[in-house]
């Protein structure tokens, strides 16, 4: 694996030449090249006629996809505070490596992204890193739940979105203040959606496992009743609201009929969900301790049915780095959370190989969707859009152990799996930032 | 069957749970428990069998009772035995869990006895020392060697496990000790009723072996074994309960509720009791109740367990 961050990378121009476009946002799945010049897409087309005077990379894409640069929109990079865990530069790194272009950077740091110096900060290191960062700015100061945060100086300063993930935002009048006050900026807001009062204390999902394992339960319900309210507060106030890391049967039902009545609402899943049950947690192992926690094998199928039929409109990894000193410990005192930006691509094209979908809409949940709901560039590979790229080998097996681990934690529960399709090239904004041709 | 029996080896490490033991391993447990049982009656309670074997108790939690009957059993056994006392506070700040294990691996103990607050923290030690860890009771996972017991209680008395009804009545879903002993007389073959406030019911206690009865009456009927927990007082604060005077009333073992159960049903209680609160006084002394052959089984298994763990000829 090669890396190059974004502030030494070449700009000569590139020539991906016979690759496979799956570009679902302008119709195109072919084969075919594209150039990339000058940081955007200068020409797609079969058998591309180049002037041979120009000195350009030419790369050779027989049998792999060329697709538009996929887009996290749940990250934690950890910077800054945790740096031991993971660094701007640590975190964009390992998303070039899982074939990510841009990430979208949650607020809950050390201090809290709740105003426009950290998100500057957060900005100024991106520069050295391999992935675009697009930051989310908090609800609420301090993600306290007490007071609004200032989105328009947010904003201002490069924030796309708002969320006191990681906490749920308990009070239902200031969710529906910020509902109403992020309208005035067009800006989303996203909702960590959990009923505190009833899953304080759990450790995973409540059931027969959670009851032999001695640990506290947390209920589908605390999930669903808080994705019930927002979806009302959505409607009521006439504001998007984007459901964040979705798990289970009732909120995908939920959301569905949300849409169906024109409700302005989004909502993504992690791999984990469509991947994991709460049986990967096996004796103790805190590698699949999450919020929300792996559930039941009932909801993992109705999250794959909620990515098919488009109640669900993105797969994004709530990447969340931990330390051994937060995970090798008793299980109900580890933290929560698990990295997923390395094996994202591979989780979720086992669904394409399942038959469930087609390649193109795994690329409009991982890049065109993303890009759609943030509002941000992206998600296209026409002439003139924006040159980030993703090349997938979805035949490449490799084992994800640790020496494969690019992130600087190493908390995930599919170290030691055998994993189909990489991704095998990620370029921003022109500029290859990672190879493993 | 003697086929199978002189095949058998016990082949377990460590103690975690009844969940890792089969039926046949009980089996094995509780008739070595017997044979040790004879050892405690006799004039010098002692034997040289772990001579030279190191066995620490590491008690997270303050517990006089199970702390002192395995300490009994280690010494009867001739093995050195070490209390260490440590809180489970301050191993949440400063030294974890795992330093604590590799600290004490480093006196290369043969066994660790471990109680502690936290579900899973034997299985934690487990992963980080070459020792075998028991199980003393972690949160409100397991407490193996207490339902070892119990069965054993049960199996004097009443010959056999399989096809008795065995009566839960408490806090199930905070007890280490009912979740060992509904997994352990339903592998033995018993019949489990559990019953008691529906807040104190966890979620899918059915999957463990359990049939949940709305009423402590149905649970009781015709049981063979009436078996009533501990309720911890804080219990009125979380809201699971109203009161103690209300718990009592209406899920308290009375004379009367035991009436619905077999004439010959035994009374147990992992203990300590609350008197006049899960258990009538009159009851929980009376003639039908085994709690104190409980304590002194207690010990037998302990031995038991060193030893089979410990790989005594
Ligand atoms: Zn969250």
């Amino acid at each position: 694996m090669d890396f190059s961050p974004l502030h030494e990378a070449s700009t000569q121009p590139v020539l991906l030449v016979n690759g496979r476009i799956i570009d679902p946002a302008n119709g195109i799945d072919q084969t075919g090249d594209i150039l990339i010049e000058n940081a955007v897409i200068k020409a797609i087309g079969p058998n591309l006629q180049v002037d041979p005077q120009v000195e350009l990379q030419r790369i050779d894409l027989q049998g792999k996809w060329v697709v538009p640069g996929l887009i996290d929109m749940h990250v934690h990079l950890r910077e800054p505070g945790d740096e031991y865990k993971e660094t701007v530069a640590s975190g964009t790194k390992a998303a070039a490596a899982g074939g990510f272009t841009a990430v979208a950077a949650m607020p809950n740091t050390k201090p809290v992204n709740d105003n426009q110096a950290v998100t500057t900060l957060l900005l100024s290191k991106a520069v050295e890193g391999y992935a675009r960062v697009y930051p989310v700015g908090a609800i609420s100061q301090g993600s306290s739940g007490d007071n609004l945060a200032e989105y328009g100086e947010m904003q201002a300063a490069g924030v796309v979105a708002v969320t006191d993930d990681g906490l749920p935002v308990l009070d239902g009048q200031l969710m529906r203040r910020a509902l109403e006050y992020a309208s005035n900026y067009k800006l989303l807001v996203i909702s960590h959606s959990e009923e505190l009062s009833l899953s304080r204390h759990g450790a995973m999902n409540e059931g027969s496992i959670s009851t032999r394992m001695g640990l506290i339960g947390i209920p589908r319900v605390a999930e669903e009743i808080m994705v019930y309210r927002d979806l009302a507060l959505a409607r009521y106030t006439g504001s998007a609201v984007h459901i964040a890391h979705v798990s289970t049967r009732e909120s995908v039902s939920l959301i569905r009929r949300a849409k169906e009545q024109g409700c302005r609402v989004t909502a993504e899943t992690a791999p984990h969900y469509f991947t994991l049950t709460e049986e990967a947690i096996g004796s103790y192992d805190a590698k699949a301790k999450m919020n929300p926690p792996l559930r039941t094998a009932d909801d993992l199928v109705a999250i794959k049915e909620g990515l098919v039929d488009g109640t669900l409109d993105a797969i994004a990894t709530d990447h969340a780095p931990h330390s051994e000193l937060e995970k090798d410990v008793e299980f109900d005192l580890a933290a929560n959370g698990i990295i997923g930006l390395e094996t994202a691509v591979p989780l979720a094209l086992a669904m394409v190989r399942e038959g469930l979908f087609a390649p193109a809409r795994l690329v409009e949940l991982l890049s065109v969707n993303p890009a759609r709901i943030l509002g941000v560039a992206g998600g296209s590979l026409a002439v003139g859009a924006v040159a980030d790229v993703t090349v997938i080998d979805p035949e490449r097996s490799f084992r994800y152990d640790l020496e494969q681990v690019v992130s600087k934690s190493r908390n995930s529960p599919f170290l030691g799996w055998d994993l189909i399709g990489k991704a095998v090239l990620t370029m921003v904004n022109g500029k290859v930032t990672y190879t493993d041709i | 069957m003697s086929v199978m029996e002189t095949e058998y080896r016990f082949t377990h490490k460590h103690i975690l749970g009844i969940e890792d033991l089969s039926a046949e391993d009980i089996d094995y447990i509780l008739r070595a428990a017997e044979s040790f049982k004879e050892i405690s009656q006799r004039p010098i309670k002692k034997v040289p069998t772990l001579r030279g074997k190191t066995v620490i108790n590491l008690f997270f939690e303050p517990s006089t009772r199970t702390r002192l009957s395995f300490e009994v059993a280690a010494k009867r056994l001739s093995a050195d035995t070490f209390n260490v006392a440590a809180s489970s506070s301050s191993t949440t700040k400063g030294e974890t869990l795992v330093d604590t294990a590799r600290n004490l691996e480093a006196m290369n103990p043969d066994i660790i006895i471990i109680r502690h607050s936290r579900s899973g923290s034997p299985r934690l030690l487990a992963n980080h020392i070459d020792a075998s860890v028991l199980n003393a009771g972690d949160g409100v996972h397991e407490h193996p060697s207490q339902a070892l017991l119990d069965m054993m209680t049960v199996r004097e008395k009443k010959g056999e496990l399989a096809g008795l009804k065995i009566a839960i009545i408490g806090d199930i879903a905070h007890s280490r000790v009912a979740h060992s002993n509904i997994l352990g007389f339903a592998k033995m073959g018993a019949q489990v009723a559990v019953s008691g406030p529906a807040t104190l019911i966890p979620a899918g206690v059915a999957e463990m072996g359990a049939t949940v009865c709305e009423s402590v009456e149905e649970a009781v009927a015709d049981a063979d074994v009436v078996m009533a927990l501990r309720i911890q007082k804080e219990r009125q604060r979380d809201p699971l309960i109203p009161s103690l005077r209300e718990y009592a009333k209406f899920f308290g073992i009375t004379a009367r509720t035991l009436a619905g159960a077999k004439d010959d049903a035994l009374v147990m209680h992992p203990g300590p009791i609350n008197r006049g609160v899960e258990m009538d006084p009159a009851i929980a002394d009376g003639p039908r109740s085994v709690i104190l052959e409980q304590v002194t089984n207690g010990v037998a298994v302990r031995m038991a367990l060193l030893y089979l763990i410990l790989g005594g000829e």
